[in-house]
């Protein structure tokens, strides 16, 4: 490389250079795949630096936060990463579970698990799938979202939403698992390695893909930790780090499965972690399905915090009660007035929320901890002295949402 | 009726168990407010010292930022300081967490940046300047990240209303003529 990697992201010298050439690539530009900006400084087709900017789809969610209750607000969570919305949802609910310190049941926890690990397919589907599409491998992308589509269908068979699902509550889920879903699941399961194998076959060792993600947009262990990353970004740069081993949340701790790392820290081992991560979902799923614990998923109406069910408000005055408590305004739950943090392992990173509770059952702040910022900014860092067809490669393996990015 | 506060990490260590990094804090900067909940640890430091304490920090093993944030205590009960500053730590070696808080008030709100510490804090530390006015010293690109550079107000403080002050209807519209 010709170019020396500059000590912070602005360099008041390169933008002085008037012989450089300025590309504005984005806010809406087909490979963004979202909207987002970069204002590229070119010399010739090599990107001397790189000027991302944000905020194109700033929706105030984190103001909204403070305004909707903790039920309510599991809508906006599924607008912030619409490539998993599920992910989200029980991030989001488990935050607020970590506040109020409600414990789920096991059957509501192992449902939150497995419901999470076929976000986090659909997620690394998508997400490889465009990294494919913008190296030129269609058919590899179809063969992504037609899986995609199918773990869609399990979703809307469970919830009725194909997209934003808003499925968790506090203290549980909206849905219990019905048969027809599990059986569902199980044909994905079944169906679904083959698929798997068929994408490792197009592209793992095809040469135009090697070619164009090998030894691109490199990040280091030590520069990985400093700037941040988390989630496949981290493990393909060596950072072992996985909250699902490392806190274990829901039910994890009961689960067998690795933890997938690289050591290059290049586009090529991004695409493989996702890969193998998709292969451990699988796995995670399958045990969380087949040992699936029988009893309620809800938590119980003691608690006072999730809605009793039909049976329950008709034939006791405990339920009725409850059922009457939850749905005034001026009751609700018992909320501390208290800060805590909570983060699960999302798809694209450490997903977390510090909520500030003041005794309402609305956050007094509800701040998220959105992997995407992180990774979008150290952007400029990965491809510096790369090509600007590298661009789409490196901004594609970092799996940004733009929703999650501005909130 | 069970209150929910007892169901939940009764595990965790009770605020006056030996804590190294506690100890390392208050042997180099006296007393600090520390606090545990729900088995999360929480030390409250002075604004004026926070850079050093998070320097002590990483050099003590949490070598992760994962978040800065900020939450604006005006209507919050009892609080007696406008900004709570928000650095959650994590080790990626041995998993540990600490949450760092400092307080800072109006009319200047100010705190050091440690972008010289981890790379991670320069967008964080953007966006709580964009959303809170709070601001870096030492910090290299201290611009807004989410708002439009143009933009006045602080959007996260309390005192913002939720449907804005009227920025979007007031906004400049530049017609074809005056283009």
């Amino acid at each position: 490389m010709s170019i020396a990697p500059a000590e912070h992201e602005a360099h008041p010298e390169s933008r002085s250079e008037d012989y450089l050439w300025t590309l504005n690539f984005g806010p809406q530009h087909p490979a963004t795949h979202t909207t987002l900006r970069l204002v590229l400084k070119l010399e010739g087709e090599r990107v001397v630096d790189a000027d991302p900017e944000m905020g194109y789809l700033h929706s105030g969610f984190e103001k909204i936060g403070e305004h909707l209750t903790f039920n309510q607000y599991v809508t906006v969570t599924d607008r912030m990463n619409y490539i998993s919305p599920m992910a989200n949802n029980v991030a989001w609910h488990h935050a607020v579970e970590t506040l109020l310190g409600i414990e789920l049941t096991p059957r509501g926890s192992y449902i939150r698990t497995i419901i999470a690990e076929l976000a986090r397919i659909s997620d690394h589907l998508l997400c490889n799938g465009a990294v494919g599409l913008d190296t030129g491998a269609f058919t590899f992308f179809l063969y992504g979202f037609y899986q995609r589509e199918v773990i869609y269908d399990i979703f809307e068979t469970l919830c009725g939403a194909r997209f934003t699902n808003s499925y968790t509550r506090v203290g549980g889920v909206s849905q219990d698992f019905t048969p027809l879903v599990i059986e569902k699941i199980r044909s994905f399961l079944k169906t679904f390695p083959k698929t798997l194998d068929d994408m490792e076959r197009l592209l793992n060792r095809n040469r135009i893909f090697v070619d164009r993600t090998k030894g691109v947009g490199l990040l280091t262990k030590e520069e990985a930790i400093n700037r941040g990353a988390t989630g496949p970004v981290a493990r393909a740069s060596g950072v072992t780090r996985d909250l699902r081993r490392d806190e274990p949340y829901l039910a994890y701790a009961d689960l067998d499965f690795q933890v997938c790392c690289a050591s290059a820290g290049d586009c090529y081992a991004r695409y493989l972690v996702r890969m193998q991560e998709m292969r451990e979902s699988l796995k995670i799923v399958e045990q969380a399905l087949e040992n699936l614990p029988a009893g309620p998923v809800n938590v119980g109406i003691d608690q006072r915090t999730a809605l009793p069910n039909k049976k329950q408000v008709y034939s006791t005055i405990e339920g009725t009660i409850s059922h009457f408590e939850l749905a005034m305004s001026n009751r609700g739950f018992e909320v501390p007035c208290e800060e805590t943090y909570a983060a699960i392992e999302a798809p694209n990173g450490e997903l977390g929320f510090y909520i500030v509770g003041d005794g309402n059952d609305q956050a007094y702040r509800a701040r998220c901890r959105p992997p995407s910022v992180l990774h979008f900014a150290m952007f400029p860092h990965l491809i510096r002295g790369h090509t600007l067809s590298d661009v789409v490669a490196v901004l594609g393996s970092l799996n940004i949402i733009a929703a999650e990015l501005d909130r | 009726m069970s209150s929910p506060s007892d169901t939940l990490h009764e595990s965790s260590p009770a605020p006056t168990e030996a804590n190294p990094h506690r100890e390392a804090l208050e042997q180099a900067y006296g007393p600090l407010e520390y606090s545990v909940y729900r088995g999360q640890q929480r030390v409250v430091v002075p604004a004026e010292k926070s850079f050093d304490v998070l320097a002590l920090l990483k050099q003590r093993g949490f070598d992760l930022l994962v978040d800065v944030s900020c939450v604006d205590y005006l209507e919050y009960r009892g609080a007696t300081d406008r900004y709570g500053l928000i650095y959650l730590l994590a080790s990626t070696t041995s998993n540990e967490r600490l949450t760092v808080r400092a307080f800072v008030n109006d009319p200047e709100p100010a705190i050091a940046s440690v972008v010289p510490l981890w790379k991670a804090a320069n967008w964080l530390e953007r966006e709580v300047w964009d959303m809170f006015g709070i601001h870096f010293t030492g910090h290299p690109d201290l611009r807004r990240l989410v708002m439009p550079e143009a933009f006045t107000a602080h959007p996260l403080r309390k005192d913002y209303p939720l449907q804005g002050r009227g920025e979007r209807h007031n906004f400049p519209v530049i017609t074809r003529d005056h283009s």
